[in-house]
């Protein structure tokens, strides 16, 4: 299993860099792996409030949301939302989020 | 006589046929991943089961689809596909290109990937197979800069496509290449930023002969059709009559019968056509389709994984295709907006009106119920109505 360290920890990521335990999320890790999503500098207001949001739902249902919903219990759409995690919502945000990876489909 | 390290695949060499796996070997020879990928086949052959893990999410900047993840569960054995992604690169609409625009691309895929292609996967694209996360978005870039740009993937609009329509058929009721070009501009959005479902194929074909398999295949078709009658030669028939034995093979083929034969002279009854073209695919020179011509639209067909297989039907039985399309589009979007709002996680629209009915897709899409949207019109004379329009019909 691979291995980031981030702010002098250490965690455990699968091979596309989803975070394995999930219980070792902490802001901190989100801030310090932003830049690896193309995120320049702090993580601002709008960023945490998607982040919490993708907690929240995965902590109340099990997996992650999907993007219409993302976009319309936050009140932005696709573009914002791309703007905010330009490597994109499944790949950027949730990562970020210490979400499970999402299932794709090909 | 040294024995083979893959005798399974060996076997797909023999026969007449090309095979992949020559293909496979003869890359093998020069690319490090390709010499994996075929051993790696071999023990998936062996063990009868897929030796890819299930998923991976990587990606380019911008783009959530076009690049599928795909890692060996296997990396001790095969190091050089522990990651093998695919890249999957919006062909040219009707596949028409210039040899030095394909060398371009393999150079490209040389340069950043195992060279191994698939001209084209089955929704079109051109696929490029392997290569591994850090060649991702210099891949990409190497391949913006030549003129290209990536296909849909995941839960999004796939690249949409057509067949060649009136480039070199001369039964094209519509410009399926225009049309495909238009859509796939018009939406990039939702091509290259998944935001549905699942996903959503449209697929063009500018006559009822369906080469690209529209109907099976795409959540929504375009298919080329015409409004008036069969154009008739009857000088041309009469020719055929010689050659082909036009009551057996034209009339009683005919799905509907809608054409009587006496020896001299064939009589179409054009209201009972169903535009299917079995008559003029047998005597092109005689017929041809009418001259007021647009297209049929149908939705629902999809292959099977959560429900069976669907054939997509029809929902518009005619509709004039001139650019911009607007009216096309406008139908389009209000389809996806009633799916997207609907359908559960990984539900196809086919999959969606089946559950919630015909009527309620046709209100929902603000679509007229007709005749032609009944499955077997001739068989099945059920029609459900909604209650305020029995009390319209009463009075």
């Amino acid at each position: 299993m691979p291995q980031i360290e981030l702010a002098g920890k250490i965690y455990e990521v699968d091979e596309d860099g989803f975070l394995q335990e999930l219980d070792k999320w902490n802001e901190e890790f989100a801030q310090a792996y932003a830049h690896t999503e193309d995120i320049e500098g702090p993580l601002t207001e709008e960023h945490w409030k998607i982040i919490n949001y993708l907690r929240d739902y995965f902590a109340k249902f099990g997996i992650a949301p999907m993007v219409r919903k993302v976009c319309k219990d936050n009140g932005i759409d696709m573009k914002k939302l791309y703007e905010l995690f330009p490597t994109g919502p499944a790949k950027g945000a949730c990562k970020l989020a210490g979400l499970s990876k999402p299932t794709g489909c090909v | 006589m040294a024995n083979s390290e893959t005798p399974l695949l060996d076997e797909l060499e023999k026969g007449k046929w090309p095979s992949f796996v020559k293909d496979l070997k003869q890359a093998a020879g020069k690319n490090p991943m390709a010499r994996d990928l075929i051993h790696q086949l071999e023990l998936s052959y062996k063990d009868r089961i897929g030796h890819w893990k299930h998923g991976g999410i990587v990606g380019v900047k911008g783009y959530g689809s076009g690049v599928i993840g795909r890692y060996s569960d296997r990396p001790d054995l095969f190091p050089n596909v522990q990651a093998f992604h695919t890249m999957r690169v919006n062909h040219p609409t009707g596949w028409f290109y210039k040899t030095d625009t394909l060398r371009k691309l393999c150079d490209i895929w040389d340069k950043h990937g195992s060279g191994l292609t698939n001209m084209h996967g089955s929704t079109g694209d051109a696929i490029l197979l392997g290569t591994t996360t850090d060649h991702l978005q210099s891949c990409y870039d190497d391949l913006s800069n030549a003129g290209f740009d990536l296909g849909g993937s995941g839960s999004a609009l796939r690249t949409p496509s057509a067949c060649v329509g009136p480039a070199r058929c001369e039964w094209a009721c519509i410009d399926s290449l225009d049309l495909c070009y238009n859509l796939t501009m018009t939406y990039q959005d939702q091509m290259h930023r998944p935001m549905f479902p699942y996903k959503f194929k449209i697929k063009i074909s500018a006559c009822a002969n369906d080469c690209v398999a529209a109907i099976a295949r795409s959540d929504l078709s375009v298919i080329g059709t015409w409004k008036d009658d069969i154009q008739v030669d009857q000088k041309e028939v009469l020719a055929y009559a010689s050659s082909i034995n036009i009551q057996k093979e034209v009339c009683d083929l005919c799905p509907t019968r809608c054409m009587e034969w006496n020896g001299k002279e064939l009589k179409i009854y054009d209201e009972d056509c169903t535009r299917c073209m079995h008559c003029i695919n047998l005597m092109p020179k005689a017929l041809r389709p009418g001259k007021e011509r647009g297209a049929s639209i149908l939705v629902g067909g999809k292959a099977p994984i959560v429900r069976g297989a669907l054939l997509s039907w029809v929902i518009v039985p005619f509709i004039k295709l001139e650019p911009p399309y607007d009216e096309l589009k406008n139908l389009i979007e209000r389809i996806q907006d009633w799916w997207d709002e609907n359908a559960k996680s990984r539900e196809r629209l086919g999959e969606l009106i089946q559950r919630l009915g015909m009527r309620v897709f046709l209100k929902a899409v603000d679509l007229p119920a007709v005749p032609q949207m009944v499955k077997a019109p001739r068989t099945n004379p059920y029609v459900f109505f909604w209650p305020e329009d029995l009390k319209k019909e009463v009075k």
